[in-house]
């Protein structure tokens, strides 16, 4: 605001007779409350009632993991592509057909972002967004997925691979 | 000399030229796959398409020579759609293997692709399969399925190397190129074709899948490996050269250099042997409880240790020796420092392999500088005595103190046995060796790739050599290092910023370092000071300046040779 400008003043709106009166107002406030009590609850217990999330939600990237191998050949896009710069990719040869296979896949889950653009990005569709959600670390350290953290069987991975292909 | 008009540009050129060259030294690009400005012209890819007024046709920009009157349009519509199917047919049969192609991020038919080609293929039948994960030579894998057949290759081993070692074999889309029968793709400049080739055809063994060209930065640099010091980039990541390739320079290396060079000159900077910090003799410390009997000590106390002992003995005690493998700087201030010790026994060592030389690049000579350590060392030097006098006289008990820098005189054995009669030995070296075990005080300096300085090549080329990798000293942004994104982006506890580092110093600093202890006020702050004051009191040098010195170097404005050469050793 320049100097020259004045605040503009806010006129609170004037209370009426009965809200200046207070007591009836309160009692409006409990019947609100009260009513609430005999309404169907929101609270789930969680952690022992766990949300399953739809298949467009966004939880934590993943390898997919296929014939006990990840289908990821180390192109790098994704490690590009990230926002973040969270994902950390190390080429190297493998005797399989698809020659490059990546020997250090790592994602770091304090870097991550959850944009997704690692899956959109990736030719091979070997990385994609599961449904976990619960990430807790207690060092920094923790936070840095490996690939022994990131690989996920496809069967796991049904839902959001067929929930891809819908959306191509 | 011809007028001719590309693209609404009226040019007068010789009429010698082709119009892909006259087209690109005017700064028109014109799409090529298989030509090259230094390979003889083939005309097989077609890419280079031009509409010419009053042809027929369509022509090859890259065969048709320029005539008076001529006029040009390399963005017509007929252009761009002859583009357009020249692509599409050249995608036909070619892989989908950018993901795993070392060549994507700098390959000409993926960069084509998306300027000319409309990315759709109305071919849907199965490709041709071709052979992958072809040893065509030590360092030189083929992909036959991504090979275009440009033949630049085959036409670069015929015409530059001279070594025929490549051919196609088959017709039509089953072309396979392959090397002559109990041929191997194995001459000292192999790998150039990986340079050349447009594809991901060839790449090389030794760099495969180490890094995508976008992970790393790349630093305009100049190869140590012989007296030719051939121009190239060094492409680093995460404080470690990953691969060199060849930078052009027409009065030095062309576009070329020899597969030693790339393969051999980077890999001691990140090596298990570097000295990582400098290292002093101690008495009570035996050779079994640290490797070598040395421990690490900070700069501070390694410098006064080396001042207070040249402090002790008389001048006729001490000699020194330059290297080759040192910058002009280096050795500069090496010789200062000997003159103002008093020291005349000063020589350097030349490194040459007879015989291992040619006419392409190569020269027997295997150091950057022996030109410049004559240029600027020995003859201002006061008497540049040789190095067989020195080991004799060491040997007789005359001199008891010699400086050493950045060589490994100590790899002869017989010179060895005399090195261990010193009484003290200092050396500068950025790697252990036979002499490093020897020494007394180990001064950890900087290898090529983490300092600025200037090499002068056999033929009097003053060139720059610039730091691609960091010392602990040295910071990337700071220093004004080539960066790339994640250098760029990342912070300093990100895992891809701990690559390894060394307490190292470049040389000239550490002899900075040590007259000044000596009592000296030098006040060299950066290397260019030193390069300033070689451009002032050296005659050769004058008028010279980093800033001139530029991507290209400046010759020595002497042409006599330097004849007061130290004995052979
Ligand atoms: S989801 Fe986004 S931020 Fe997370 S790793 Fe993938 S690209 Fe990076
Ligand atoms: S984009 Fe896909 S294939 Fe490429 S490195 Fe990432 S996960 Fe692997
Ligand atoms: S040669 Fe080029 S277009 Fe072909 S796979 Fe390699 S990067 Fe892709
Ligand atoms: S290997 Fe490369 S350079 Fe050789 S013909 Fe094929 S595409 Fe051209």
């Amino acid at each position: 605001m320049s100097s020259n400008q004045h605040p503009k003043i806010i006129h609170k709106k004037d209370l009426t007779f009965w809200q200046k009166l207070y007591i009836p107002e309160i009692l409006r406030g409990l019947r609100l409350t009260l009513a609430q009590i005999f309404r169907p609850k929101f609270t789930r217990q969680y952690p022992e009632e766990r949300w399953k999330p739809p298949a467009s939600f966004r939880g934590r990237p993943v390898l997919v993991e296929e014939n006990g191998v990840e289908r990821c050949v180390a192109c790098g896009l994704c490690a590009r592509v990230c926002p973040a710069l969270a994902i950390e990719v190390q080429g190297s040869e493998t005797e399989l057909w698809k020659e490059r296979y990546p020997v250090k896949f790592e994602i770091n889950m304090l870097r991550c972002i959850f944009c997704g653009f690692c899956e959109e990005v990736c030719p091979e569709e070997a990385i994609v967004m599961s449904d976990e959600y619960e990430l807790t670390f207690t060092s920094q350290e923790e936070g840095i997925f490996g690939k022994d953290k990131l690989l996920m069987p496809a069967v796991k991975l049904k839902d959001r691979l067929e929930f891809l292909r819908q959306h191509r | 000399m011809a007028k001719i008009t590309i693209d609404g540009k009226q040019l007068e050129v010789d009429n010698k030229l082709t119009i892909i060259q006259v087209a690109l030294e005017h700064g028109i690009a014109i799409p090529h796959f298989c030509w090259h400005p230094r390979l003889s012209v083939a005309g097989n890819c077609r890419i280079c398409l031009v509409e010419v007024e009053k042809f027929p046709k369509l022509v090859i920009a890259c065969a048709t020579q320029v005539t008076d009157g001529m006029v040009v349009k390399t963005n017509s519509p007929k252009v761009v759609n002859a583009r357009e199917a020249v692509m599409e047919f050249l995608l036909i049969n070619h892989p989908l293997d950018c993901p795993i192609c070392d060549e994507a991020g700098e390959c000409k038919l993926q960069d084509y692709a998306y300027k000319f080609s409309e990315g759709v293929s109305r071919f849907d039948f199965e490709k041709v399969r071709k052979p992958k994960r072809v040893e065509l030579g030590p360092n030189v894998m083929l992909d036959v399925e991504r090979c275009i057949m440009c033949s630049r290759c085959v036409r670069f081993c015929d015409e530059i190397a001279k070594k025929p070692q490549l051919v196609f074999i088959q017709r039509a889309d089953h072309v396979e190129l392959t090397t002559f029968p109990g041929e191997n793709l194995d001459h000292p400049y192999s790998m150039n074709t990986i340079d050349l080739c447009p594809v991901g055809a060839l790449t090389s063994r030794d760099f495969r899948f180490k890094a995508r060209v976008w992970e790393m930065s790349s630093t305009d640099t100049v190869c140590p490996g012989c007296a030719r010091g051939c121009n190239m980039k060094m492409w680093v990541r995460n404080n470690e050269v990953l691969r060199l390739t060849p930078r052009y320079n027409p009065e030095v290396n062309d576009y070329w250099m020899c597969d030693y060079g790339r393969l051999n000159t980077f890999k001691y900077v990140n090596a298990e042997n570097r000295i990582k910090a400098p290292l002093i003799r101690k008495e009570g410390v035996l050779a079994n409880q640290t490797d070598s009997g040395l421990v690490e000590v900070g700069w501070d106390e390694a410098i006064a240790k080396v001042a207070s002992e040249l402090k002790s003995f008389d001048e006729d005690e001490i000699a020194g020796l330059c290297s080759a493998f040192a910058t002009n700087e280096d050795n500069y201030l090496f010789v200062k420092l000997m003159n103002m010790l008093g020291v005349k026994n000063i020589a350097f060592l030349q490194h040459l392999i007879e015989g291992d030389e040619d006419d392409i690049l190569i020269r027997a000579d295997k150091t950057p500088n022996n030109r410049g350590v004559r240029e600027v060392g020995l003859t201002s030097s006061i008497n540049g005595s040789g190095w067989e006098i020195i080991l004799r006289r060491i040997d007789e008990g005359t001199i008891k103190a010699l400086y050493v820098i950045d060589d490994d005189p100590g790899a002869d054995p017989r010179v060895a046995e005399t090195l261990a009669r010193l009484d003290f030995f200092v050396v500068h070296a950025s790697n252990e060796n036979d002499t490093t075990k020897l020494a007394d005080v180990v001064l950890s300096s900087s290898t090529y790739a983490e300092k600025h300085g200037t090499f002068t090549n056999f033929q009097g080329r003053v060139q720059r050599i610039r730091p691609a990798v960091t010392t602990a000293e040295q910071d990337r942004a700071l220093d004004g290092f080539a960066m790339s994104r994640l250098d760029k982006f990342g912070a300093h506890n990100d895992r891809w910023m701990q690559g390894p580092k060394c307490d190292a110093r470049p040389t000239w600093r550490i002899l900075t370092c040590v007259a000044n202890a000596l009592g000296a006020k030098w006040k060299h702050n950066t290397v260019e000071d030193v390069f300033n004051e070689i451009a002032a009191t050296t005659e050769s040098f004058k008028g010279m300046s980093y800033m001139k010195l530029g991507l290209r170097g400046m010759l020595l404005k002497t042409k006599v040779e330097v004849v007061a050469a130290p004995i052979h050793a």
